[in-house]
């Protein structure tokens, strides 16, 4: 049994683990507003509701923007979001088209490129008026941060990159890891993935409030995403070359990766500290693309030490 | 004991050892970083590895082709690592002799007592028959909906074809005709179907005009091709000789000919000429067929234009007409309409609206000309829902009412 209403949006609340992302826009519910694709700005639209914005944590803490990367969404700061909200205020959102953002105001032109990703960041920020803000990137959202830093110098104070790749694929003189018919590999498995649960999960995905059947399923899934939203995050993702962006950063930076990354591997961590004037380069004695929940604890005590040494 | 008991018995000695490596799937246990721990001999056959090229030495990833890693890392890891458990994912493993294998795992971490993760207990299961499978399925989902996109885009060239079609049966808008006012009004049934109705105005000469008005049997093209027809037909009959029954009897021998050469459609039909002369207009129609013209008088009182008898335009040769004839003084407008406004079905009995009753709305209505006239129809009309399931054609002619004392001012 889900616990006694107390915020009007219980049917949304998930029962056993801590999840985040369940909460947002109460008390905002009637500012639903319109869209005016045309030229791709919002007007009047919640981006609280629309981004699945959570806050958390000291109120009058340092502001800490987590942005998830490619393949989940908030959730896949879970573990390291209890230690980091007794210090930082934590604010987490869902990228448009990823875990449960309103998928209505997702367009393909838009996400198809990272400047849309950063699009979303820059409308969170300016949503909750947030300032100074230290912006942590998971994979490709590290080059969001680059991105929206650029655009909007004045809101961000530092960059945290955590397991960042500015390109994924091969070039001249550059080892990004993997060649272009790998990605497509990758493009397959999604395929091949999805036909075995997106039926299932699209309902859900798509906010269908006729069926509360599917409630639980919602409750289970995490990191439930539309497969044609996912198919656009992935190719944005995997295609990308944002290597010029990097010299563009002016604010502290700290470039966390793995010891062991098969999609971030110790020569890009390398690359990417080298190109920004200043960086620091921590490598975490973890395996995986995904520290934050490999080693919750390293990641979030080295946050914590850039910051506090940053000033 | 008889064979088949001993060999039973032999069955159940199957030890677990043996279960477990020549398991029917393959198994493998890692630590939590993913360095495999142990492999049963399924899997390593599957691998064309040895043990000892895996255990301590390889992750659960390296068994995985780049685009399989890629999606283990950015999906099946995290979810494990937040669940605890994660089951069928299809991912490829790199076999033995370079081939790609489809698998599908599942993967479930194995906790101490207290909570703390050990180790991931994997399970990997052949799945070449069912990807070829499901890449049937998704080929076949891609077809369908290549297909779906294909039959909207038709579907929207076809609306846009059907669009320019039927607005060539129609006037683009009523010519202003001096000391006259006009307005009409076209509801479409189906947005879908080409209408049969048509109707039209236009200048005969420096002092007349001529409008008609009817009504071609059916719907779709071949009714459309009908329409078209007709209205040019009628256009270019009056202009050779503008006698209302002559225009008719021309359209009457074309239709009738298309008749007998098998295409059996025909049509009702009011067409007149307007002679504006001083103070009224006079007004000299005929009809074949069609329902009689009602006029709303400046004193608001309603009557039909009487045309009995006149016979169908297209199925007989040589078929008689009904004319009439009348005056139309300022305040006066004359409505001319098609069956789907009196035959539309109204009330809990579905019953035929009817000449009487759009006598009697006219003749409610403030005699004050043809657009307020045609407003007040179309609401009817809107009002009839569901009930309106006919094409319905709408065309009101009539003489402006004087403006109220101009002349006290000119004296001035």
């Amino acid at each position: 049994m889900n616990p006694a209403p107390t915020d009007g949006h219980s049917s949304r609340s998930r029962t056993g683990a801590p999840a985040f992302g369940s909460g947002a826009g109460s008390g905002r519910g009637s500012r639903f507003g319109l869209l005016a694709p045309s030229n791709g700005k919002l007007v009047g639209m919640d981006i609280r509701r629309r981004n699945n914005v959570t806050v958390i944590g000291r109120a009058d803490g340092p502001v800490l923007l987590l942005a998830h990367g490619f393949g989940c969404d908030q959730n896949m700061w879970r573990l390291v979001v209890p230690m980091l909200a007794v210090d930082f205020r934590v604010v987490l959102f869902d990228y448009v088209g990823s875990g449960r953002s309103d998928p209505s105001a997702w367009s393909e032109q838009r996400y198809s490129s990272l400047e849309g990703y950063a699009s979303d960041v820059l409308e969170v920020c300016e949503e909750l008026n947030l300032r100074d803000v230290i912006f942590v990137g998971h994979s490709v959202s590290a080059m969001v941060g680059v991105l929206a830093a650029a655009k909007a110098p004045q809101r961000f104070s530092h960059l945290v990159m955590v397991a960042p790749s500015p390109r994924y694929i091969d070039d001249d003189g550059y080892r990004g890891g993997f060649s272009a018919d790998d990605i497509d590999e990758l493009l397959e498995s999604l395929e091949s993935n999805y036909l075995g649960w997106s039926a299932a999960m699209a309902p859900v995905i798509m906010g269908n409030a006729d069926r509360p059947e599917l409630g639980q399923e919602l409750t289970t899934s995490f990191c439930a995403t539309d497969p044609d939203m996912a198919r656009v995050f992935a190719r944005t993702t995997f295609l990308s070359d944002s290597r010029a962006d990097l010299k563009t950063v002016a604010v502290p930076t700290l470039v966390l990766e793995c010891r062991q990354d098969v999609i971030a591997p110790r020569e890009v961590g390398a690359y990417v500290n080298e190109a920004i004037p200043g960086s620091r380069l921590v490598t975490l004695e973890a395996t995986g693309h995904c520290p934050q929940l490999s080693a919750p604890q390293a990641t979030a005590q080295a946050i914590t030490d850039f910051i506090g040494a940053a000033g | 004991m008889g064979a088949t008991d001993a060999v039973f018995i032999s069955l159940l000695e199957d030890s677990a050892e043996e279960l477990y490596e020549q398991a029917p799937c393959g198994y493998l246990s890692t630590l939590m970083d993913g360095t495999i721990a142990k492999i049963n001999t399924t899997l390593l056959d599957w691998l064309g590895l040895s043990r000892a090229q895996v255990v301590g030495r390889m992750r659960f990833a390296d068994l995985l082709t780049v685009g399989g890693k890629l999606y283990h890392e950015t999906h099946f890891a995290p979810l494990l690592q937040m669940k605890g458990e994660v089951s069928g994912i299809a991912l490829d493993i790199k076999a033995a002799g370079k081939q790609r294998m489809p698998v599908l795992v599942t993967s479930k971490v194995k906790t101490s007592d207290d909570g703390e993760p050990l180790l991931i207990r994997t399970t990997v299961f052949d799945a070449r028959d069912r990807r070829a499978y499901e890449t049937e399925l998704l080929r076949g989902r891609q077809a369908a909906e290549e297909a779906r996109r294909q039959a909207e885009a038709d579907r929207e060239r076809l609306q846009e074809a059907l669009a320019v079609l039927q607005q060539n049966l129609l006037p683009a808008e009523l010519p202003k005709v001096p000391g006259l006012e006009a307005a009409s009004y076209y509801h479409t049934a189906s947005p879908d179907l080409l209408g049969g109705d048509f109707y039209d105005l236009f200048p005969l000469d420096a002092d007349r005009w001529a409008f008609f008005l009817g009504d071609v049997c059916g719907k779709g093209p071949q009714a459309a091709a009908v329409t078209s027809l007709t209205r040019y037909t009628l256009r270019a009959a009056a202009l050779h000789d503008p006698d209302p029954v002559t225009v008719l009897s021309t359209l009457n021998t074309v239709l009738h000919e298309r008749y007998t050469s098998g295409d059996t459609r025909y049509c009702t039909a009011i067409f007149g000429v307007l002679n504006p002369v001083d103070d009224h207009v006079s007004v000299h129609l005929a009809s074949g067929g069609h329902p009689s013209a009602l006029i709303q008088h400046a004193d608001g009182t309603a009557d039909y234009l009487p045309t009995p008898g006149g016979m169908l335009v297209g199925v007989l040769p040589g078929a008689q007409f009904e004319t009439a004839r009348t005056q139309l003084f300022p305040g006066d407008t004359l409505l001319l309409y098609t069956d789907g406004l009196t035959e539309a079905r109204t009330g809990p009995d579905r019953e035929l609206y009817g000449e009487d009753a759009l006598r009697a709305f006219t003749a409610a209505q403030p005699a004050a000309g043809p657009q307020v006239l045609i407003t007040a129809l179309t609401g009817l009309l809107t009002g009839f829902g569901d009930g309106l399931d006919d094409d319905t054609a709408l065309l009101a002619l009539g003489v402006p009412a004087p403006l109220p004392t101009p002349v006290s001012e000119d004296l001035r």
